[in-house]
């Protein structure tokens, strides 16, 4: 066969080449940093700390305990349960046992507040998957999104990237604690049609991350009447919903869709997953609860990209559907993530340091502007390398959240050991305190 | 030369004035485009071509609207829904179903009034559209709901048309009930749990203990002719995904790959959904065996250029689906010189590579590479578990390639489709036992081989003959005989009489883009022997009954 001389590199697509990941800023920068430094208290322990990576930790021995005490459900983890004809296979339904298990599990968090129906879960693999999935469903390529500020910076990638959609961020700012007001949707909406851009929804995540914040019930009806008169869609990203520091204090979406007797719900839609209340991130289960037939159809059609692992489903569903077990859990995990909350915005306090009144979330919202030199993003960027090099902590900076408001920081907490956080608390107390003596 | 071209060469016994058959898949747009097609080219006048069936649908819609007033329903419960089929029903894997009627209802609504509901996007509503146009899919559903069972329902619908494998599925669960608990959950300490390591984000990827686990069970697959590289390797969950991925990296929207046709049916709808990626079916032909042409692709690609459609990749799946053929080396060089010339990617999906009962060697294209010295940067292999192990429930797919941008690329999409962690765990170390899998493949590969002879044997005493076959879960059965007119609607008849009086699924040819008419494929690996002689009684009533 004759050699042939090849042309450089064969074509890829716009997709492949392009940065639309967002894999580019600080927000991932400080991660590679830990993977290339990490903390360990024995062999490194002037490592870099993860802070910025928003992992529940705090509760594993509970599972751990569970599993434990239920050996038959234990035994579940070969995925076969009791029908073995049908253990290695599954349809884009999802079992039925485990999308019950998953309404029930919901309804646990919401106090048995809102009813959930089971048919009208579509499982994914991951919360990231099910807001890809549900942007695709609600939007043309080159819509937009309106998107509330400061917001998880993985949204510029998962809402944007393979979908062809815009994010009109929606701009909320500390003079009113940071919650979203009727004015600020109205501008963002006009800048998108200005721009010629068409708005098919807005999303929202509650409790807010990075803010740790659950939103009010009056920013809740505010956001309702504004979606309904604009005919958009709302997706309620409620994948903290389980984080809530006390569950009075959490108020879903669905709660007020009941009270205005499911009027206008065809236009919500609810992302769940089991990554962040449950801290089983790496079992990649998410879903979305709609309330709008087209959607559920069309999303568990699209659902066979991103299917759940039936030996997953399998092995979660009796746990999930335990009751006396989801209600202790839930409990104790909010107890444990406010006592966790309160310890860390205190040791904080202590040293100079203030953070947004938050009640729920891995996380808290720093305000660190007194320490910038220029109160603008490359001022805010600057002193994130300072923390990164000299603290050896990996925080993320509110400006890859979007936030307009230089010197906010989320600072993650659940995903190390108490003793860890302690080191990553008395960095901050030395650095405050060098700065005060210069 | 399309099914389309074939279809109106042949002379039917009706006029008929409705608009030609639309390939699968086209978007609603096409329901108001195609009439005015009619009036260019002087099908129909005008009024007939263009407004009557507008203001019939216009119309149409209104009624539908008008008995379908939506009523809330009291406030203590959510809206209830479709009724889904649960656990116990579920016929397993792929192929999408929606549910009961209510959901059209629904969705007519939605597009009358968009002022009080919003709308879904155009991707959506294509998704969403009532699968009436695939019979793939018809199939699938109606098997669902009446599906055949040996003592519950013996008079329910037989399902050959998914490809799944449970010849040897009692060796998998054996080796899992025996140990998947030590795998997933095992400590150090007797009774001590471990779950810790599973619960963490892994790379969404998958973790490296798994990469190596699956390019080792790749290699042992092809009888280590081929070693892959695990950081050449991202997993996702399913193959599915895998194939879509992959072609958002190849290509953009607008663009096509070249497919030699017949070929499954589900890449219609993974591929061209979301991607906005066109398939271009290249036939090809019963007198040559369905052989790959390179000709033929030579043409369709010339064609394509005139109608100014990018062709980006020539897919194929190596063996093949539905004719089950072991693609010979001499035709993975020609395919790989013919991607070269024309600067473009090959995609080869092998999903069945571990699935071959006949006689020939498989070859990977990994394998024509190596040897060959040709560039790789242009050549990506999709895999799976889902064939030729039986664990399509689990979800793991897997894109190799040697373009080191794909693979960046490839990895970071795999967080939208990611393998549950718990599943990597234990699937490494099943993969790892390499004596464990060895069996499996060899046991696996004697029961298929037997049930395919048996099967093949048993339509032959129908006067149906297959195509030579050595590979999947199928056979590619000729019943042309059995048609009545040589044509698509012959075709779709004689598959409607298997459905409804042998009320058996199989999958018929033009669901595949075959263009020859009468072409079935029929999976036999969901049988057991009993059944076989019970599919020949069923067959019969429409092989001997009334025409």
């Amino acid at each position: 066969m004759v050699v042939k001389v090849y042309k450089p590199c064969v074509p890829l697509s716009a997709i492949a080449t392009s940065s639309t990941h967002g894999e580019d800023s600080p927000y991932f920068a400080g991660w590679r940093a830990y993977d290339e430094d990490p903390y360990d208290a024995t062999t490194n322990p002037s490592g870099v700390i993860q802070m910025g990576l928003a992992e529940n930790q705090v509760s594993f021995d509970l599972l751990e305990k569970y599993l434990e005490e239920h050996q038959e459900v234990s035994k579940l983890v070969n995925g076969i349960g009791g029908f073995r004809e049908n253990a290695l296979f599954q349809d884009y339904h999802g079992l039925n046992s485990f999308r019950k298990a998953m309404a029930s599990f919901m309804e646990e968090i919401r106090g048995g507040k809102v009813k959930f129906d089971s048919n009208r879960i579509v499982l994914t693999a991951g919360a990231t998957a099910a807001n890809e999935l549900l942007t695709f469903i609600i939007a043309n390529p080159g819509d937009a999104l309106l998107v509330p500020t400061p917001y998880y910076p993985g949204f510029d990638r998962d809402l944007r990237w393979r979908t062809g959609v815009n994010i009109i961020p929606v701009n909320c700012n500390s003079s009113n604690k940071f919650q979203i007001t009727k004015q600020a949707l109205e501008e963002a909406y006009a800048k998108a049609k200005k721009a010629d851009l068409q708005v098919k929804g807005l999303l929202m995540t509650n409790p807010s991350n990075p803010l740790g914040t659950a939103m009010t019930r009056p920013v809740l009806e505010e956001i309702l009447n504004f979606i309904s008169s604009k005919n958009m869609h709302l997706i309620s990203d409620e994948i903290y919903s389980g984080s809530v520091f006390s569950s009075e204090e959490f108020i879903s979406i669905a709660e007020i869709l009941e009270e205005r007797g499911y009027a206008d719900a065809q236009r919500v839609h609810i992302v769940y997953s089991l990554s962040k209340d449950l801290g089983l991130p790496g079992f990649r289960v998410g879903a979305i609860y709609s309330y709008n037939d087209a959607v559920v159809t069309t999303a568990r059609r699209m659902s066979s990209f991103t299917l759940v692992s039936s030996q997953t489903q399998k092995m979660l569903s009796p746990m999930l559907s335990d009751v006396t077990f989801t209600k202790n859990y839930i409990k104790t995990n909010r107890e444990r993530l406010k006592r966790r909350y309160n310890y860390v915005v205190e040791r904080l306090r202590e040293c100079g340091i203030e953070c947004l009144h938050g009640n729920a979330g891995l996380f808290c919202w720093m305000n660190l502007k007194p320490l910038l030199e220029e109160a603008t993003t490359d001022g805010e960027l600057k002193l994130w390398e300072t923390i990164l090099k000299d603290l050896k902590l990996d925080i993320s900076p509110g400006s890859s959240c979007h936030c307009t408001e230089p010197g906010w920081f989320r600072v993650c907490f659940a995903n190390m050991s108490i003793e860890t956080l302690d080191v990553a608390l008395s960095r901050f107390t030395s650095f405050m305190e060098k700065r005060r003596k210069t | 030369m399309t099914r389309f071209s074939r279809a109106s060469s042949n002379p039917s016994p009706e006029t008929n004035p409705a608009p030609p058959r639309l390939k699968s898949d086209e978007g609603p747009a096409m329901r108001i485009i195609v009439p005015l097609q009619g009036v260019v080219q002087g099908r129909g006048g005008l009024v007939l071509g263009s407004l009557l069936p507008c203001a019939l649908f216009y119309f149409l819609q209104l009624y539908l609207k008008s008995r379908n007033r939506p009523s809330q329903s009291p406030p203590s419960s959510p809206p209830t829904t479709l009724s889904t089929p649960d656990d116990h029903h579920a016929s397993p894997s792929s192929p999408p179903s929606a549910s009961g009627s209510t959901i059209h209802r629904t969705l007519s609504r939605g597009l009358l009034s968009p002022r009080s509901h919003p709308n879904v996007s155009s991707r959506a509503a294509a998704v969403a559209r009532p699968d009436e146009d695939s019979l793939y899919y018809v199939g699938y559903k109606r098997c669902l709901r009446d599906p055949f069972h040996r003592v519950d329902n013996p008079e329910g619908i037989i399902q050959l048309g998914l490809a799944e494998n449970r010849l040897s599925q009692d060796l998998i669960l054996d080796w899992l009930e025996k140990n998947a608990y030590g795998a997933l959950l095992g400590g150090d300490k007797p009774g001590e749990l471990n779950i810790m390591g599973l619960t963490t984000y892994l790379p969404f990827d998958g973790s490296d203990n798994f990469k190596n686990a699956v390019a080792g069970f790749m290699g042992q697959v092809l009888q280590e002719s081929v070693s892959f590289d695990p950081s050449q390797i991202v997993l996702t969950s399913g193959a599915t995904p895998a194939m879509e991925i992959l072609s958002f990296c190849l290509a953009d929207p607008g663009n096509a790959f070249l497919v030699p046709s017949p070929y499954y049916p589900g890449w219609d709808r993974d591929i061209k959904w979301r991607t906005g990626v066109e398939l271009v079916p290249v036939p090809c032909r019963s007198t040559d065996n369905f052989n790959i042409s390179i000709p033929a692709l030579e043409r369709a690609y010339t064609q394509a250029k005139k109608r100014g459609l990018k062709i980006r990749a020539v897919l194929i799946a190596n063996p093949t689906n539905p004719t089950g053929h072991v693609l010979s080396r001499d035709t993975l060089i020609d395919l790989l010189d013919f991607v070269t010339e024309k600067n473009i990617h090959l995609i080869s999906d092998e999903v069945f590579a571990g699935s071959i009962h006949g006689e020939s060697k498989f070859v990977s294209v990994a394998e024509v590479l190596e040897s060959e010295g040709i560039d790789k940067t242009r050549v990506h292999i999709v895999y799976g578990l889902s064939k030729d192990l039986p664990l399509p429930g689990f979800r793991v797919g897997v894109i190799h390639s040697y373009n080191e941008t794909v693979i960046a690329a490839s990895a970071k999409l795999a967080r939208f489709s990611s393998v549950s962690a718990p599943t990597q765990q234990l699937l490494t170390v099943m993969l790892s036992d390499k004596q464990f899998i060895s069996n499996y493949l060899e046991a696996n590969r004697q029961r298929m081989r037997r049930m395919y002879l048996l099967f093949v044997d048993a339509l032959k005493q129908l006067g149906i003959e297959c195509a030579n076959s050595e590979a999947g879960f199928y056979c590619w059965a000729d019943m042309s005989r059995y048609i009545t007119s040589y044509s698509e609607k012959g075709e779709k008849k004689l598959w409607e009489k298997l459905l409804t009086v042998a009320k058996v699924n199989v999958t018929p040819g033009l669901s595949c883009h075959c263009i020859e008419p009468g072409w079935f494929r029929c999976c036999f690996t969901t049988l057991t022997e009993e059944d076989i002689p019970l599919v020949v009684e069923r067959m019969k009533r429409v092989t001997q009954g009334p025409k």
